[in-house]
């Protein structure tokens, strides 16, 4: 499902040369259906890590592939259909502020074209789920962090993605918000949804045991 | 259940991104200036062509005494000059046509002959044209007035092309507001753009929502602009009233008129989908 093969990353500098290595020949893959932690500090390349498995960057060198495509190679207008098939959860929440809560939610299935029916069926059906019916008509705003966490998770998996990546999700989150999250991705992960999430905290993984990839200074330390 | 009003349509919320009071203004403004030239343009056209029309004949010739010896000797004169494209005798008959309504029945008046020349080259001295069909026949008169006219429809059809150049010209300036809006509007939407990227929204469908919202208010601005240029154009048609009485609202190019508000929509289009996906080919 994803492969990272000696995998490099430099960020360009503003003169548009390659600038500091941000990955350095890094290599993993990861199956269908797994969860997987990825640890480091911060600056330990985790989300660039994330952000080359959205096809939001492309390497300096070696192969990303993720769901069969190359991100690397693959032609510029392929990428938005790959990326509609995997759902992304920021640390900002990265909400839209002028959009509704319900609306927010039922973006990615308007740009995959669903019917209106459709669309505010399987909306309606998620914030139910996720105990957020009665704040829908809400602005990103007028929520709470937890709140605004949990409908940037309802827009990641209402077209219910393949893989779902989660970038440091908890860090704006109390305790209680923290542990409710990681339930639900726990019961993502149960249903058959793949799931990285990249953290700082060992607490969470010793929360919930699954697969873990160290990183550290752009390389992989440890990954079993 | 409150929906946000804009959730389907408008993601980016391009409604308070777009300075849309001061775009429609703008685009008001221009096409204010494109209807002008526009219905300057088409006034310009129809004197050229009615000057163009009298200044056919730019010179006439006025023989006293014409005995056909005399028009003979005039013709050939004329005719031999490189400057004059072509020398004909007008018919008496006609001449006589011509002088009716004024002089009523002219039989028995001795009428001159006279020759209408078509020069060859309107910046030839009808002077020295007429000296020497003067030498050639004495007492020859020659009248340039038509000269005057085809430098003055030569001048209409100058600024009948000026006038086009205008409109051109605000055309590409109304291109340039638009995309200065557009990167406003890109500034000011720029996380909710890389959002709608991210979660994979094609290129062309976020362009296609800027250009929805831009090409509406050009084509208000455009609306907005005739209207305003019509009821001008009015007002100066009454003023022009007593001195054209032959001119009335069918004179204005309305087709022409109707087709600013369209084209400021498409340019609009145009304007914005360009640059809004030049702007997303640096996002990988």
């Amino acid at each position: 499902m994803v492969r990272f093969g000696r995998v490099g990353l430099a960020y360009p500098n503003p003169q548009g040369d390659p600038g500091q290595a941000a990955l350095r020949d890094v290599s993993f893959a990861l199956g269908e259906g797994s969860f997987t932690w990825l640890l480091g500090p911060s600056g330990a390349g985790k989300s660039s890590v994330l952000r080359l498995m959205q096809a939001a960057i492309r390497p300096t060198s070696g192969v990303v592939s993720v769901l069969g495509t190359d991100i690397g190679q693959a032609e510029r207008a392929a990428l938005p259909a790959l990326r509609r098939k995997i759902g992304v959860v920021h640390q900002e929440f990265r909400l839209l502020p002028h959009l509704s809560a319900w609306d927010n939610v039922a973006l990615p299935l308007r740009l995959a074209g669903r019917t209106e029916a459709a669309v505010r069926q399987d909306v309606n059906e998620i914030l139910d789920w996720l105990s957020l019916a009665a704040k829908a008509g809400r602005n990103p705003a007028e929520l709470s962090g937890g709140e605004q966490q949990r409908i940037a998770i309802a827009r990641a998996i209402i077209t219910r993605p393949a893989l779902l990546i989660a970038d440091e999700p908890t860090s704006e989150l109390d305790v209680f918000e923290a542990r409710r999250l990681i339930a639900l991705f726990a019961e993502m992960n149960r249903l058959g949804t793949a799931i990285v999430v990249a953290t700082h905290s060992e607490d969470l993984p010793a929360r919930h045991p699954a697969r873990v990839i160290t990183l550290s200074e752009g390389r992989i330390i440890d990954a079993p | 259940m409150r929906r946000e009003a804009g959730g389907r349509g408008d993601p980016i919320g391009l409604r308070g991104a777009l300075a849309d009071r001061l775009l429609v203004a703008l685009i008001a403004a221009m096409a204010l200036f494109a209807a002008c030239a526009v219905a300057g343009q088409a006034a310009v056209s129809q004197l050229a062509q009615r000057w163009q029309q009298g200044a056919n004949t730019a010179i006439t010739v006025q023989i006293p005494n014409p005995s056909p010896a005399r028009m003979e000797a005039a013709l050939e004169a004329l005719r031999a000059l490189p400057a004059v494209r072509e020398a004909r005798e007008v018919d008496p008959a006609r001449m006589a046509e011509l002088l009716r309504p004024w002089l009523g029945d002219v039989a028995g008046l001795p009428l001159p002959g006279v020759i209408e020349l078509r020069l060859a080259d309107l910046a030839a001295d009808p002077v020295l044209i007429g000296d020497k069909v003067a030498e050639a026949v004495p007492g020859a008169v020659t009248e340039a007035h038509g000269v005057f006219v085809a430098r003055l429809a030569a001048l209409a059809r100058a600024l009948s092309l000026a006038a086009l150049g205008v409109v051109l010209l605000v055309a590409a300036v109304a291109a340039s507001v638009v995309v200065i809006a557009v990167r406003a509007g890109i500034a000011a939407r720029r996380d909710s753009v890389m959002v709608l990227h991210m979660l994979g929204a094609p290129d062309r469908d976020i362009a296609r929502r800027f250009a929805r919202r831009t090409s509406w208010l050009a084509l208000l601005g455009g609306m907005l602009g005739v209207a305003v240029a019509i009821a001008l154009l009015w007002a100066l048609m009454q003023l022009a009233a007593p001195i054209l009485p032959e001119i009335d609202w069918q004179d204005l190019p309305l087709p022409g008129l109707a087709a600013i508000p369209i084209s400021a929509a498409l340019i609009a289009w145009g304007a914005t989908i360009l640059s809004i996906l030049l702007w997303l080919r640096r996002l990988p």
